[in-house]
């Protein structure tokens, strides 16, 4: 199964739901795609939603990181919404827990962006 | 090796789309194995980072070369051998991804979730023939991740990761 992504308006932050497996060839390339394509829409405020991702590899989480970086040089803000136990783990030993901020509740992480986003 | 080693061999055609493929034959080996759901992801995981590392940075992509894939199961421990055609490489020089500087870089972290999914990794260098990468993993010899390389070398790469 590969990765298939859906993207929502609510308020002034995009939220990306991604199902499926993030990996590296197509997944990876998708998530790219998605990215510079939002930030090209001029949407900077990202939350991408990983509850249904099944699997996701050394270079999916390398291409997290790489749209992290580049929604950060833009001015943005990227964050990470409900993560399975194996994206959570995952996380936490590569020290990239920290890096992320990581939200439960889509309600509180859209608040988060505050007036900056316009949230 | 003893009597009751069970064995299954595949070969794979260097093509991404075959990692799925062994993903899935990862997960049953160690089914039938016996580990538990946990440990099947951490093998699957540790299978599938050494099979793009044979297959992306070892073969390069060349379909005329292939990637030979071993499981062993023991009566306590899973082996997993994963050989290519490719010219090898040398852990000592790959970088440590948790190292400040390397933190947000975009590769270099499949050797060390290898490292810390599995209980022994080790890769030989066979001139003319190929790197030949060694994995075990005991049965009930669970890794909480964050312990995942506290107390161990951590080495991931940018080529191979």
């Amino acid at each position: 199964m590969s990765m298939k992504a859906t993207t929502r308006q609510v308020d002034s932050v995009t939220v990306i739901d991604l199902s499926g497996r993030i990996t590296l060839g197509e997944g990876c390339v998708q998530l790219r795609q998605l990215i510079r394509d939002e930030l090209g829409r001029g949407n900077k405020y990202l939350l991408v939603n990983l509850a249904d991702v099944t699997y996701i590899d050394s270079s999916g989480i390398g291409e997290l990181v790489s749209a992290f970086t580049a929604v950060s040089n833009q001015g943005g803000q990227l964050k990470l919404l409900k993560l399975t136990k194996k994206v959570h783990d995952l996380l936490q030993i590569t020290k990239l827990y920290t890096v992320f901020d990581v939200h439960d509740d889509e309600a509180k992480a859209i608040a988060s962006y505050g007036k900056s986003a316009g949230a | 090796m003893t009597t009751d080693t069970s064995v299954v061999e595949v070969t794979l055609e260097s093509d991404l789309k075959k990692v799925e493929f062994a993903d899935e034959i990862s997960r049953r080996v160690s089914a039938t194995a016996g580990f538990d759901e946990d440990d099947r992801q951490k093998i699957e995981m540790a299978v599938h980072e050494s099979l793009i590392n044979a297959i992306y940075h070892g073969n390069k992509n060349d379909e005329t070369k292939f990637v030979y894939v071993r499981f062993e199961i023991h009566g306590d421990r899973l082996v997993v051998h994963i050989r290519d055609q490719g010219e090898g490489f040398d852990l000592n020089t790959v970088a440590d991804p948790l190292a400040t500087e390397n933190l947000l870089k975009v590769s270099g972290r499949g050797i060390f979730l290898i490292r810390a999914f599995m209980d022994e990794f080790r890769v030989e260098n066979l001139p003319g023939v190929g790197t030949e990468v060694t994995m075990m993993k005991k049965l009930n010899s669970s890794i909480k991740p964050n312990q995942g390389g506290t107390d161990r070398e951590h080495e991931g790469h940018n080529t191979p990761s």
